[in-house]
């Protein structure tokens, strides 16, 4: 099964990172843009016995490492 | 006072700290990070500096999870000491022993410098040998040193007296210039609430010799060893 693993930055939490992106695609005159957040994506290639399964450890993966949870969201797809 | 040195892949203070704690009396014991309990006697388990796996994922992330991380913990709980150096506390907040977290500087870029601290409290096992209130000259070297904890952890660290360093200037005061990373409250270090795990980005293992251009850090190893000394 694969499943795509998604990390973002709680709103609130400052993302020096992703300012310094949105001021970067400012300064190339990308329209539009009103702000950036940076975060992660991680494709995992899972073996479970069915959808439900594989949602579980992979949330358990996220609470044990792929996040921290302090300052950090995230979002489990299976594609 | 028995020091375990945990190294982790891609630490490199390991050495300067282990130096810093013998010149100061301590006896150290190298400890690879994948081994799951720490060497009998241990007073002191030490989390160096460095860039545990590459800072891949989150700076000290991997690291928090290896095996010898569970023995700092079992340790730590039952009232060990626990100083966590830069990497050493960026992987005490990863690992929970701490809270908070440290992210990327404000000002985006690695900082390598000189940097005064004020000791805010010398009644532990850490700060024992400095003045409270105190001002020190010692070095940081990160790029992710930048404290940062919701309102209710900044309440309590500091309504528990649990800031240990904060970055001020020459004199003292605390000042934006002087917070080299736009930490909150200029928090350089933390202890936990039974003031036996301490956190802190700067490295006092640098300056313990005259030679390299100050002793300034020399203190938090006299604290150890003495605190070891007085406990027996």
């Amino acid at each position: 099964m694969k499943a795509r693993v998604t990390v973002t930055l709680k709103n609130g939490v400052l993302d020096p990172q992703g300012k310094a992106i949105e001021g970067a695609l400012k300064s190339l005159d990308i329209a539009g843009v009103n702000s950036v957040r940076q975060g992660k994506v991680f494709d995992i290639e899972i073996d479970a016995a069915d959808a439900d399964a594989a949602r579980a450890t992979l949330e358990q993966a996220c609470e044990r490492l792929l996040a921290n949870t302090v300052i950090e969201n995230y979002r489990v797809e299976l594609v | 006072m028995r020091a375990a040195i945990i190294t982790f892949p891609g630490s490199n203070r390991d050495g300067d700290v282990a130096r810093a704690l013998r010149k100061a009396g301590a006896e150290t014991v190298s400890v690879w990070h994948g081994e799951n309990a720490l060497p009998p006697g241990t007073d002191l388990a030490v989390l160096p500096g460095g860039f545990s796996y590459g800072d891949y994922l989150r700076c000290g992330a991997i690291a928090a999870r290896s095996p010898a991380m569970d023995a700092v913990r079992a340790h730590a709980a039952g009232g060990g000491l626990v100083l966590g150096i830069c990497n050493g506390f960026q992987m005490l907040c990863e690992s929970g022993l701490l809270p908070g977290v440290l992210m990327r500087n404000a000002q985006l870029r690695f900082i390598c410098r000189r940097q005064h601290l004020r000791v805010e409290r010398n009644d532990t096992a850490f700060t024992s040998a400095y003045e409270a209130g105190q001002v020190i000259d010692v070095c940081v070297a990160h790029g992710e040193g930048n404290y940062v904890a919701d309102p209710e952890t900044i309440a309590r660290l500091e309504g528990d007296g649990r800031v240990a360093f904060r970055y001020c200037d020459a004199h003292g005061e605390i000042t934006d210039e002087a917070n080299c990373n736009g930490s909150l409250n200029a928090i350089a270090g933390i202890w936990s609430p039974g003031f036996n795990v301490l956190g802190m980005m700067p490295h006092p293992e640098n300056l313990i010799d005259p030679l390299i251009g100050g002793t300034d850090g020399a203190g938090l190893f006299a604290s150890l060893c003495r605190a070891k000394a007085d406990a027996a």
